[in-house]
């Protein structure tokens, strides 16, 4: 039986690079699909809204891991082959645009609506509105709490594991399956995920504290 | 897409679906409660207790907050065995909730606490009050205010993120959908009715809070 070693070490800290992968796929996604919600949710079209609002409530309502699932044993189903790397993007570009989207939408209603009437009286469009008024705007509140959400992002992408894609957690089971030192391997795993979410959850508060500090004055 | 749907399995097996859905709603109910004894304990140590305590507590938080909750399972499902502690799937998916949830909920109550001005607890002593009184008449109801919207989300969060518990075979929902794929190859249509059960729960949980919210918590703040 092997023992937890230097090279055991290394198996599961080069599996990080998959979770980062996986992370920043799903966070460039999830932005791209998350602003779409959020102009949906926002928008005057109510066709928008309620197809967006739907949208939001599955993927906020359902698990995580029951859309992974969906996904990655429904889409063979359907005539189309997916391999882990595929599914587990889909499932979590998806789910990180309902959540940010409603982060954002958020963000968006919190701009004082005569802002929003100021900028028609100036005869701009929806579109210029919307680019040069309200989102510059909005986008100084999202800053804080989207940072804090890719914590979430990076947690999430854990389940994958599930599916037997070869990120830190499903490196650290591999591990541990040879070595039964689940005390070793397990503390390991979570120090990995530690190191990268720690940070960006130190930024996310310091973020939020300078600018309640900001509003106050 | 010429997918011929069966949902006829699925439905046959509807007292497994059942006794799993049960079993979710009960395991999340107990890591609440359990979890917010955890928290209240918590929140006390991180805003009177003394400064050891306090970050110890600080640790817990940081540490649960940065971790997924999988890696939690699988610490206190795998690891806990190892140094001579066996115990039941189902076990170690309620200790590790009632860990995860505490963490979350110790923030919660923290800022409820903070959300309440000082000058409204000096005014009610300065009345003569007892300290135990201020709490109930002035503290309490306010900060349950505060924190409500936020509690209940957590609630509903836990419950959804418990279907990571069938990574261990715990009892759950998550984990009968997936004896029951393994029996029937009906894979998409299991997965499809478990989710529409989730997505039921959250919407009537969600519900239930708000029904409960303007029946005892929908009364103007005295500020």
């Amino acid at each position: 039986m092997r023992t937890f070693g230097f090279p055991e070490f290394l198996f599961i800290l080069e599996a990080a690079r998959w979770t980062i992968g996986l992370s920043l796929m799903a966070f460039v996604g999830g932005a791209l699909g998350g602003l779409l919600v959020a102009l949906a949710r926002t928008s005057e079209n109510g066709l928008a809204r309620a197809v967006s609002t739907a949208f939001v409530q599955v993927f906020q309502g359902t698990p995580l891991l029951l859309q992974l699932f969906l996904i990655f044993f429904g889409a063979p189903v359907l005539g189309w082959d997916v391999n882990p790397w595929v599914a587990a993007g889909i499932a979590l570009i998806l789910n990180t645009s309902a959540f940010l989207g409603e982060i954002w939408r958020g963000c968006i209603q919190a701009i004082p609506r005569g802002q929003w009437e100021a900028a028609e009286a100036l005869g701009l469009r929806y579109a210029a509105r919307m680019r040069d008024v309200i989102l510059p705007q909005a986008f100084k509140i999202a800053l804080p709490p989207t940072v804090g959400y890719l914590v979430q992002v990076i947690k999430g992408t854990s389940l994958a594991a599930i599916i037997g894609f070869t990120e830190v957690t499903r490196a650290g089971q591999i591990i541990n399956n040879a070595t039964f030192q689940p005390l070793v391997v397990f503390s390991v795993v979570a120090l990995i995920y530690f190191a990268l979410c720690w940070p960006l959850s130190l930024l996310a508060g310091r973020m939020e504290r300078r600018r309640a500090a900001a509003l106050a004055r | 897409m010429n997918y011929d749907f069966q949902f006829d399995a699925v439905f046959a097996a509807w007292p497994l679906l059942l006794r799993g859905t049960w079993i979710t709603i009960q395991l999340s109910l107990t890591a609440t409660v359990l979890g917010l004894g955890v928290a209240i304990a918590c929140a006390w140590a991180k805003t009177s207790g003394p400064a050891p305590l306090r970050w110890g507590v600080n640790a817990y938080i940081e540490l649960i907050r940065n971790t997924p909750f999988l890696v939690q399972l699988f610490f206190f499902f795998f690891a806990l065995p190892a140094l001579g502690l066996r115990w039941s799937a189902h076990a170690a998916a309620l200790v590790a909730m009632v860990v995860n949830l505490g963490a979350y909920a110790t923030e919660i109550i923290r800022a409820g606490i903070e959300s309440i001005p000082r000058g409204q607890i000096e005014a009610g002593l300065a009345l003569n009050l007892k300290r135990h009184q201020v709490f109930r008449f002035i503290v309490l109801k306010p900060a349950l205010k505060a924190i409500y919207p936020a509690l209940t989300s957590q609630f509903i969060l836990l419950m959804l993120s418990s279907a990571v518990v069938s990574a261990i075979s715990a009892d759950d929902l998550t984990s009968v959908a997936a004896n029951l794929q393994s029996q029937t190859f009906r894979s998409f249509e299991i997965y499809i009715v478990v989710a529409g059960i989730y997505l039921a729960l959250a919407l009537a949980f969600s519900g239930l809070f708000r029904l409960v919210y303007r029946l005892a918590l929908n009364y103007p703040d005295r500020r």
